[in-house]
């Protein structure tokens, strides 16, 4: 991997600082020379860190362009104010103390960028993005520019609750150990009436799902209130469970015009048994803390369905990578988010995927370019988000999404699942004997990656519900090149 | 009916070879193995009752599958299951669970609707079985 370092070591006099009277005459001063530059700055353990992919506009310096991007998310303003002189700015200052070319491009580099832990309120992710993809993004010298990772010191991370349930407690209180679980969001995902609904929850989870899903945009419309969703719903689940003596859910979706509205949904999915429920990322931070601190008051798993993040994760040169969210969505407090699947039909590569998931589940996570993780993060203790794969995967990936996505995950077959030519119960079955088979290969030793296709075709022998899903899509794949890919790539070295 | 809990019940059920082989794999991975049994399968009912402690120190799958033996042989008309507990930080739960005995017959649930204010129902799950009392039920 070669690294073009433009300025880290030491090589702090460049930029010219000016300091006293010089540094506050009234006028404009660059942004490297008022201080927002430091390359001989080590960041400190309490320090907020963010790494952000910047492209200046031509003729821009990218060492004053990373300046730049230090001063517009801290203190800054386009010119010398004086009352900077009445406060510590020198602490408050956010400092650049590395820039360096975006391996394999030409106008792209890397920008560090350290944060004094006072700039920020204690517990908010509202006021953390504020600043930090606040007025930023739009400041005209930068061509585009994209947060790729942010580091948060144990200091700030023990300010958050983390999340409401955790995958450890999740699964304690659904009793299912060592394995994914397994969901379905129910389609058409517009239009049905409750009764109808209803029907649709009742046999996927019968037929051997743990969970079904309301997608993202059904909340209260003419054809189908949400009282009334809530209620055949729930009738769904208690058949469901009774049936077959294991614990099922359905996430009911409470996402709503208001935080009143959701609180009153939230209440009666409480009241009638349901075990977790559903927000929509385009609620916001805010209302996002506010439910996970709802969640954790009354026992509730909290499903994150993110609703809205491509517009600003999939570009590679602009805006917010998913990695980032993660981590915000795992300080906010959720249960469960959606974070792609590898080889379904939405934006993935797989090595950035499993850099998600790392995010989310781990108890700290190492430097690893190659999943696109810049920075070691420990989350000093706060419990792991279940990652949710889901979108245009099948039965007949078992093996490949074992393998990617590991053990605490949600796999969900929508379309796998309602699709099948048997019926709606026969595919969650096809779906949950392929799973089991598949783990109980794992844990025998088998080489799930190469012997996968031929450990479903022995299972399919006693189910005749998984040949027929087989049947159906065992070819089908997605294979289209993603447009968030990673900038590091193994080196093969000589063996 | 068939009681679904556990990460195989949807499988054919595990044969002793089988089970061994789960087993070989929590001992390699460090877990203590428990065995557990009940005759009141609820899906809410956690303490199943333990036969004997987490096997912490047989680390050999002959040993356990042993263990095993004497529980079927006590309660053959039992649920019995296999957990494996992980005590490693940021865990400290079960890793897996899986049945490997039931009952010839499983009665399964009825589902109880209480009719409260408006449409509301509150409903219980309850087991056929445990009306009659502990022991002699299956």
């Amino acid at each position: 991997m070669q690294q073009t370092s433009l300025g880290n070591g030491g090589n702090g006099a460049a930029a010219n600082v000016k300091t006293g009277a010089a540094r506050y005459k009234a006028g404009v001063l660059k942004y490297a020379q008022m201080g927002y530059w430091d390359s001989g700055y080590v960041p400190k353990d309490t320090d907020i860190l963010a790494l952000f992919r910047i492209t200046p506009q031509e003729g821009v310096d990218p060492i004053e362009a990373a300046a730049a991007v230090a001063g517009e998310s801290s203190t800054a303003t386009w010119t010398v104010v004086w009352t900077d002189r009445l406060t510590a700015c020198d602490k408050y200052r956010a400092k650049a103390y590395k820039v360096e070319q975006v391996p394999g491009s030409t106008d792209q580099y890397f920008a560090y960028i350290a944060y004094d832990l006072n700039l920020f309120e204690p517990g908010s992710i509202a006021n953390v993005t504020a600043s930090i993809i606040g007025n930023v993004f739009g400041f005209k010298p930068l061509r585009a520019l994209r947060l790729e990772d942010m580091r948060f010191p144990t200091a700030y991370v023990k300010t958050f609750k983390g999340p409401a349930t955790g995958i450890v407690v999740e699964r304690e209180r659904l009793d299912k150990f060592g394995r994914p679980l397994l969901g379905a969001t129910v389609k058409p995902k517009l239009g049905l009436s409750g009764k109808n609904y209803g029907r649709v929850v009742y046999e996927a989870l019968k037929g051997g799902l743990d969970f079904t899903k309301d997608d993202e945009n059904i909340n209260s419309q003419p054809f189908m209130h949400w009282r009334d969703r809530f209620l055949n719903c729930m009738e769904a689940v208690n058949r469901a469970q009774a049936a077959t003596g294991e614990l099922k859910g359905h996430y009911l979706n409470v996402t709503a015009g208001t935080m009143e509205d959701m609180y009153e949904r939230a209440e009666f999915a409480k009241e009638l048994g349901s075990v977790i429920v559903m927000i929509d990322l385009v609620i916001g931070y805010t209302a996002i803390q506010s439910m996970a601190n709802w969640a954790r008051r009354n026992d509730m798993i909290l499903h994150l369905h993110r609703a809205g993040h491509s517009t600003y994760t999939r570009q590679k040169n602009h805006g917010i990578s998913f990695r980032v969210i993660c981590k915000w969505m795992r300080l906010a407090g959720v249960d469960h988010i959606h974070a792609g699947t590898v080889v379904g039909k939405l934006e993935g590569d797989p090595a950035s995927v499993q850099g998600f998931y790392n995010v989310l589940r781990e108890g700290s996570n190492p430097v690893d370019l190659q999943k696109g993780i810049f920075f070691e993060q420990d989350w000093a203790g706060l419990p792991g988000v279940m990652p949710v794969a889901s979108g245009g995967i099948h039965a007949g990936q078992m093996h490949q999404l074992l393998t990617y996505l590991g053990e605490d995950t949600v796999l969900q077959f929508g379309g796998g699942t309602i699709g099948h030519p048997m019926g709606i119960q026969a595919g969650a079955t096809a779906n949950r004997v392929a799973l089991e088979a598949m783990v109980l290969a794992r844990n025998e030793g088998k080489d799930i990656w190469n012997e996968g296709p031929q450990i479903l075709a022995n299972a399919a022998k006693d189910c005749a519900p998984l040949k027929a899903a087989l049947d159906t899509w065992g070819e089908i794949t997605f294979n289209y090149t993603s447009t968030d890919t990673l900038d590091y790539v193994p080196t093969p070295t000589p063996a | 009916m068939r009681v679904t809990q556990g990460a195989f019940s949807f499988l054919p059920d595990l044969t002793d070879a089988q089970i061994r082989s789960q087993i070989e794999y929590c001992l390699q991975n460090n877990w203590a193995v428990s065995i557990e049994y009940t005759d009141d399968p609820h899906p809410r009912n956690t303490y199943w009752e333990m036969f004997g402690n987490p096997m912490f120190d047989i680390r050999d799958a002959a040993g356990i599958m042993g263990e095993l033996q004497s529980c079927r042989n006590t309660f053959p008309q039992h649920y019995i299951k296999l957990n494996a507990f992980d005590s490693s930080h940021g865990r400290e739960s079960l890793r897996l669970s899986f049945i490997v005995n039931r009952p010839d017959k499983e009665p399964g649930f009825s589902l109880e609707r209480r009719e409260v204010g408006g449409r509301n129902l509150q409903y219980t799950t309850k087991s056929y079985a445990v009306e009659r009392p502990e022991g002699e039920r299956y």
